[in-house]
Parts: structure tokens; sequence; C-alpha cells
């Protein structure tokens, strides 16, 4: 356990601290201070965790609004449906790839469509955890949870954004999911951003190309990409999509309107996830070609660091310009 | 809250209420889960004339739940609420029509229905979250969850049998409706519980096998508190399709529809056993 996260301080003391560190403190601890800090001021708030190790966090009076369910995801989707019946929110946690893959069903039946104020706070998403290998890839999980009724997917940018949208998702009624990595990720921001759900932050102004990402990693290579065009002298917009669901359709417009090419970029299969729903938006209100760049359709079993695997899948910078100037020049 | 009185007439009159409206519900062309929603009506007739403290109202805090994990036995559910005031009787005519309220599997919009049932395996995960934030919460609750025996084929059952024992979930009890029946035969057929007492005693489960027809037995054991610090599982021994006319412990009583005939006769024969 990191002593720091569990120092008490309120929410707003905690966004300070995570300011101040935004490129030092992972989203994760971003995330679980903020939680606690949330915990604290609101006694009607469960925690519940597959074995993340964040039993000692909740000591003392914070001992009685939390539950460690060990090594079962279904049961423990279960079990935060039922506390809805007392709990005001129930916080749900657990690794990506098995929470939202194998207790698909309670997520579908018992979470989404009852819509419950549960919060499912995954981490390793994308390829967080990629030398464990495939069984631990979690490349599935925004298409998969954002086909389900009442159900926000949110994937944080950095540790800042992460704690804003942990207080965020508190206030909501509904249910979401909270997509998170592993690693700390420098943060893009020099001045303290605010954060709405459901509304896209312009990064770079919309330009002849719009890359719309989601996540820290596509989001830098996203910056990398417009700042290489627009060395180039082709102008390039870059548009942090950090809540898939539900999609920001008036941002997609705006960079539809201005762009001869949008390219969408994701840790997550090129499939289902940010680059389905633009192309879903686009396809209905008319624009330009949407390029797609995630994880392709195969059994993505190699070895290597995040880096890496996201490299070997063309979620890099050169590929982005690449599919970039596939349509302008 | 105190616990409520025992009521051995009320608990029987309701009982037959809800076989004669299965029954009745049993003329929907979709068919209907009779086999397995007769065999807890007796169970739910203790459950709601004499144990569950207002089950049906939403808006309170210290009250009991009802999860009927075994969502196919909706008929014998929606039976209960209709007898006790939490729907119309009328409704029952209903079933499964376009436009209803009363699906074939229990659904949350439905009053009297805390959550939506019908995909197995999810119930018990739901009853021990509802006693648990009865305990971390300072709430009166008691959480009481009806599951079907080859349900417990399912692994999430495990998970949250697992979990409650460890987090002494004494407000918890699980109710077997052991008719020995699934789809597509009998249970130790396709894949066998037995020993199933043992099975949720070792699970750390006080566990209590009595007969699922026998109110004196289902109000010994739903009855009073449970003991500190364990769940309770109830294993209730029943018969699938109890006395119905040529479907009484039949796997075909599994969905069925029946004519005016059928149910005549089975409406006669639960008389019978009245009197």
């Amino acid at each position: 356990m990191n002593p720091t996260l569990a120092e008490p301080r309120t929410a707003s003391e905690v966004l300070d601290h995570v300011w101040e560190n935004r490129s030092a403190v992972p989203a994760r601890d971003a995330y679980t201070m903020t939680l606690l800090a949330l915990a604290r001021s609101n006694p009607s708030i469960a925690c519940l965790s597959i074995d993340m190790d964040l039993q000692d966090h909740f000591s003392g009076e914070l001992h009685r609004q939390f539950v460690d369910l060990g090594i079962a995801e279904q049961n423990t989707i279960g079990v935060a449906a039922g506390m809805t019946v007392s709990a005001d929110q129930v916080f749900a946690n657990g690794m990506s790839p098995f929470t939202i893959a194998r207790a698909f069903e309670q997520i579908k039946i018992d979470v989404a469509g009852a819509d419950l104020p549960i919060k499912i706070v995954a981490t390793h998403a994308g390829l967080a955890s990629g030398h464990y290998g495939p069984t631990h890839h979690s490349l599935e999980d925004i298409g998969a949870v954002r086909m389900l009724p009442n159900m926000a997917v949110v994937a944080p940018i950095d540790a800042y954004q992460t704690a804003q949208a942990t207080a965020a998702l508190a206030r909501t009624p509904g249910p979401a999911y909270l997509r998170l990595g592993k690693q700390g990720t420098p943060s893009p921001f020099e001045r303290r951003p605010e954060f709405e759900l459901g509304r896209a932050q312009w990064l770079r102004d919309p330009g002849r190309v719009v890359f719309i990402a989601t996540a820290p990693r596509p989001n830098l290579v996203a910056a990398e990409a417009a700042r290489e065009l627009g060395e180039r002298g082709i102008t390039a917009g870059h548009l942090n999509m950090h809540t898939v669901k539900p999609l920001d359709r008036e941002a997609v417009r705006e960079a539809a309107a201005h762009a001869e090419v949008v390219v969408t970029i994701e840790d997550h299969r090129a499939v289902g996830g940010l680059g389905g729903a633009v192309c879903e938006a686009t396809a209905e209100t008319g624009g330009p070609p949407v390029k797609r760049i995630g994880v392709p359709d195969v059994h993505y079993d190699l070895v290597g660091d995040e880096g890496h695997l996201l490299d070997r899948a063309g979620i890099n910078a050169d590929n982005a310009v690449a599919r970039a100037l596939e349509v302008v020049s | 809250m105190h616990a409520r009185e025992s009521n051995p007439g009320e608990s029987r009159r309701l009982a037959l209420n809800i076989r004669r409206k299965i029954i009745e519900m049993s003329a929907s062309p979709t068919g209907v889960h009779i086999g397995g929603s007769i065999s807890i009506s007796d169970l739910l007739a203790v459950l709601y004339a004499e144990v569950l403290r207002r089950p049906s109202d939403r808006e309170a805090l210290h009250r009991d739940h009802l999860i009927l994990s075994k969502g196919q036995a909706s008929a014998a559910l929606y039976a209960a609420l209709a007898s006790t005031g939490a729907i119309p009787e009328a409704e029952c005519a209903t079933y499964a029509q376009a436009g209803s309220r009363l699906g074939g599997h229990p659904m949350k919009r439905l009053p009297g229905v805390d959550f939506s049932t019908g995909a197995l395996g999810h119930g018990l995960p739901i009853g021990l979250g509802v006693a648990l934030a009865g305990r971390r919460f300072g709430h009166d609750k008691r959480s009481f969850v009806i599951l079907g025996d080859g349900e417990l084929q399912e692994g999430a059952n495990w998970e949250a049998a697992m979990a409650a024992s460890h987090h002494g979930a004494d407000n918890l009890t699980a109710i077997v409706d052991r008719n020995e029946w699934q789809i597509s035969g009998r249970t130790e057929d396709c894949l066998s519980l037995e020993p199933l007492a043992d099975k949720w005693s070792s699970f750390g489960w006080r566990t209590l096998t009595i007969d699922g027809h026998d109110h004196d037995q289902i109000r010994t054991a739903l009855g009073k508190p449970s003991e500190a610090g364990r769940p309770t599982a109830v294993i209730a021994r029943t018969v699938k399709a109890h006395l119905v006319p040529g479907l009484h412990d039949t796997k075909r009583s599994h969905s069925a529809t029946l004519d005016r005939p059928a149910r005549e006769r089975a409406l006669r024969a639960l008389e019978e056993v009245r009197t």
C-alpha cells in the first residue's frame, strides 16, 4: 500500500494534490484517493474489491463501507446490485479483462438493465498489462459495455482527469464503467481543465485532419501525430473523447465539419470501440472518411510491454500520420 | 421490527390461491413453467403469509427482500403478489400477453419485484448484496433467495456461497427448490448435485433439509432468526407440479399449456387436497 493514498483529504484537496503531481501519480492512485475522500464524506458509498488489495485503505470507520469478495467477478457484480438497496453508490473494483468479460451477463442484467448507481472501475485496460499476455489484455471492453443501455463508458486521459471523472461519476444516478490503465502517463494539461461527463475536450483546434482518441496512450499518439502534421504544414486537431458513451456527437459533428479526414485512435480493438462509435455517428450525419486505429482482428499473442504491443498494433504516431496522409496531402 | 406471527390458516389459504392462479395462468398459449411454479407454492405462501416483513414496500429501508432467482417460476410469484395486494388480481390474466407487465421471467418494473431475474445464477449474489447492505448500513433486513436445484450448476452460486459464510451473512437464507428435475431430465442424471446438504455445510452454511410442502416445517426453517454468524440454506424437498393430475413429478411439467378440461381437472384436484 502506498501510504500517501490513505492521508485524509477532501475530494477537492485530492484534486489539488493530483494536479500538482499529475504526471507522477498513476491514474489508479488518483482514483483511489478520490474514492476514499468521497467515501469519507458520504457514509452511504460502498466499495467492493475483487482482490484488488484495497482493504488497507479502508481502515477504521471506512471499513464498514468496504467488502472484499475475492477473485469472483460474477458474484461481486451481483453483490453490487444487491447493495444498492441501502447504498447510494457502489464502486466495484476489479481488473478490466476479467471483470468486464466474465461478469458481462451480470453487468448486462443486474447493472445496466436495472439502471443502478453502480460504478465498475477496472484497471489493466487495453494493453496495460501487455507482458502478461493475451489473457490479461482487455481489448473488447469498450465495445461490449457501450452496447448496454444506461451505461456510461469513461476512459480518462491522465491522473487528474481520473480524479475529476471519479468525483463526477459519484454524482450520477446511473451505472458506469471507468476504464483505467496501470502505469502513470504524462499529463497534457498546463492549466487546470474543466471536466464534464459526455463532453469531449479539444486539445488542439480542428484542422484538415482531426485525431479523436480515448485513454492516455492513444491520446499521446494523437498529440504527437497532430504536431508532426503541423510541422509539415497540415493543420491537425486533437479531440480527447474521454467519455465514449454517451458519445459527444456535437464534438464529432464539429470535427467532421472541419476535417477532410478523421482518424480515431484507441487501445482497443479497431472494431466496436471509439472508432466504431465515431463511424456510427458520422454515418448518420455525414462527414469525411474515418480511419480507425486500434488492435487488428487477430488473436494478439505477442509478448512485450504496453508500448511495444501498441507499436506492433500500429497504435503509434507514424501510422496515425500515414493514415491521415491517405486522404490529405 | 418484530418477526411476524404464525398464522397456519392464512398460509394454507394463500398456498391454495397461488396454485389456483398458476393453473389459470397456464391457459397461456406460450406455456407456463407450471412444474417449478407449483413446486414453490407452499414456500411462497409461508413466506408471504408469515415471514416477509413489508416485502413489496420499495420505499422502506427496514424490510425483507425476496429474490426469485429461478425466475422461470414467475407465475408463482405473480400469484403471490396478486394474492397479497402488490398487484391487481385481475392482472394475472395478462400473463405473457403483449403489453403485459407479467413476463415469463419477473421484471423489476413490477411492484414487489426488486430485481429482474431469470438468467440463472444471479439471485444468490444479489441476495448476498442485500444482506450485506443491511448489515453494513444499519438497515434491519433479511434476504431470502429461492434457487432452483438445477440452477445450482451455475458457478456464480458457489462464489456467493463462499462469500456469504466468509462475511457472516446470517441475515441471508437460500431456499433450494429441490424438485430434482431440470429441462433435460433428473438433476442427478444431468449433472448430479448430491450430496447437496453436505455441499452447503462444507461452504460454512447452517443447512436444513425440509419437506417443502409442509407448512410447519417451512415456518420452522424460515421463521426464526438465523444462527449468529452463518447464512442458512434450506433444502426444500418438493415435487414438480405437486398434485397436478398428469403432471405431478414429471419432466414434461417444466413448461406446459393446459387446456380448459385440464385446468378444470387440476383445480378440482386442488380442492380435494384442501378438504
